[in-house]
């Protein structure tokens, strides 16, 4: 087996799985009983967390490639990508389903008047475009520039979801405060090194 | 003055009350039943029921807001083991004739504790109904003699670190404060529970005497009291001075006060899959309401 065949049929498919976990693990919790005696509230955070963790993940990979040279990252970026995208459409629909019944009226009320909802949600829209163009097919009919540059509101919605941490929690911002240092320094190893650096001695 | 007959619609158009509420019926057993078809085989400890049962004794001791223990809703069962309850002094000082050191079995002895079934609506939308054991405030007010001064109750925690973990972390001002205008104290409604479900307290509800004030978010509710002082001005309270927009020094449940983290109008009770409507001063309007007569309570909520 080549090192193509391999990525392909046994690490793609490792990482598939794992990834799958904390989903497969959270229906077994809700089956048996496991979450606290509040369990919508407890299935919201831990999708919430999920999508967020795996945000930082697809955020990480450019920067780690970069320093440890390992390019072969970049085959898996789309992939947890996409279950980010995954565990937050599972964090919507509960709050959607579950937490307001699809009362129109609950909802409509809470991105109007919640900001951490109206970020949270509006952040989860910025990511339905790269979900969607997130195909082969889809980087080709954009061309790698644009695709690039469209795929760019990753940070945009990244950033929404600290705020919309930051400003869910009442008295205790370790966990938001955590994530959001994480960010900051995902984003900062992607600023352009100064000019004078890069000139040859 | 010429009141308008709306003649255009015939009285046939109009539907009945009897069917408009029956239709209204229909369409939300309809709803119900669709919901717990699509998500009841996933969450069967859910209740059914509109009324007020009981909330179980398991979930009452294991999903609470202490942060002495911890911010997270399990943290205070897990952590509030190093919590020693005995001996243990009330202190009541401040505007009073017979202010006083009172121990916790004197306490016990001296009023004796009724149970008192509650609602417990929690700022954050969630509620409970919780079999209090407990004697009303008012016997232990009365008892020391407020001055004419006393306008005000403060109530204070205990502030120990190496009893409550959650002290060495500055989430919020410690030890932790609440206050009371003193009618609202005196009010036959405000207990202070020793016990619950016919037991003493567990540590993480509060041990071993704990306010209960039915018609306010829990969070005034003040937990483990080491102190409770006659004053004559509104006393700073924890919440309130940590975030004064969200946190009103009165806290009437309230669903007309809109909070930028939760809507208000609803709420969860605990151990069901519906929220529910949340009522003005928990439902507990008739008794309280005249407390307030002639107060703007979206000013002061």
């Amino acid at each position: 087996m080549n090192r193509a065949q391999l990525v392909r049929w046994v690490a793609k498919p490792v990482v598939f799985v794992t990834l799958l976990l904390p989903a497969v693990i959270l229906a077994w919790d809700s089956v048996a009983g496991n979450l606290s005696v509040n369990p919508i509230e407890d299935i919201t955070h831990r999708t919430g967390r999920w999508g967020l963790i795996l945000l930082l993940v697809t955020l990480a990979v450019t920067p780690v490639r970069r320093i440890t040279g390992w390019s072969v990252l970049i085959r898996f970026r789309r992939m947890v990508g996409l279950f980010a995208f995954f565990y937050l459409l599972l964090h919507f629909s509960t709050y959607v389903v579950l937490d307001q019944f699809f009362s129109l009226r609950g909802i409509a009320d809470d991105v109007l008047n919640r900001p951490y909802i109206t970020v949270g949600f509006a952040s989860l829209v910025l990511l339905v475009p790269l979900a969607v163009t997130s195909t082969k097919g889809m980087v080709k009919r954009l061309g790698g520039r644009r695709w690039a540059n469209l795929h760019r509101l990753v940070y945009v919605a990244a950033g929404g979801g600290i705020v919309h941490f930051v400003w869910l929690v009442k008295a205790d911002y370790r966990d938001p405060t955590i994530y959001g240092i994480v960010l900051v320094l995902l984003l900062a190893s992607r600023l352009k090194l100064p000019r004078w650096r890069s000139v040859p001695t | 003055m010429l009141i308008k007959k709306p003649n255009d619609i015939s009285s046939s158009e109009i539907t009945d009350e009897v069917s408009y509420h029956s239709r209204r019926k229909f369409i939300e057993t309809v709803a119900g039943a669709a919901a717990y078809a699509a998500v009841g085989p996933l969450v069967p400890w859910f209740q059914r029921g509109q009324g007020d049962e009981l909330t179980s004794y398991d979930a009452i001791t294991t999903y609470n807001n202490f942060y002495e223990f911890g911010t997270g809703k399990d943290d205070p069962a897990r952590n509030a083991g190093s919590l020693r309850t005995r001996p243990w002094t009330l202190t009541v000082e401040g505007e009073v004739h017979k202010p006083g050191v009172l121990d916790m079995d004197d306490i016990l002895k001296q009023y004796p504790a009724e149970e008192r079934v509650y609602r417990l609506r929690c700022v954050e939308a969630w509620s409970m109904v919780i079999p209090w054991l407990g004697f009303p405030l008012a016997n232990l007010l009365q008892a020391v003699e407020p001055t004419s001064k006393a306008r005000f109750v403060e109530f204070t925690t205990l502030h120990d670190p190496t009893q409550m973990p959650g002290q060495k972390r500055n989430v919020l001002p410690w030890p932790y404060v609440e206050g009371l205008r003193l009618d609202e104290a005196m009010h036959p409604l405000t207990i202070l529970s020793v016990g619950l479900y016919g037991k003493m307290l567990l540590n993480q509800n509060g041990a071993p005497i704990r306010l209960v004030v039915p018609w306010k978010y829990g969070f005034k509710s003040i937990k483990s009291i080491v102190r409770i002082r006659l004053v004559e001005n509104q006393p700073a309270t924890a919440w309130n001075s940590v975030a004064p927009r969200e946190y009103g020094f009165y806290s009437n449940v309230n669903p007309e006060v809109n909070h930028p983290r939760w809507s208000q109008r609803k709420e969860r009770r605990i151990g069901k899959l519906f929220k529910q409507d949340t009522l003005m001063f928990n439902g507990y309007g008739d008794q309280v309401a005249q407390l307030y007569s002639g107060m703007d309570l979206k000013r002061n909520f």
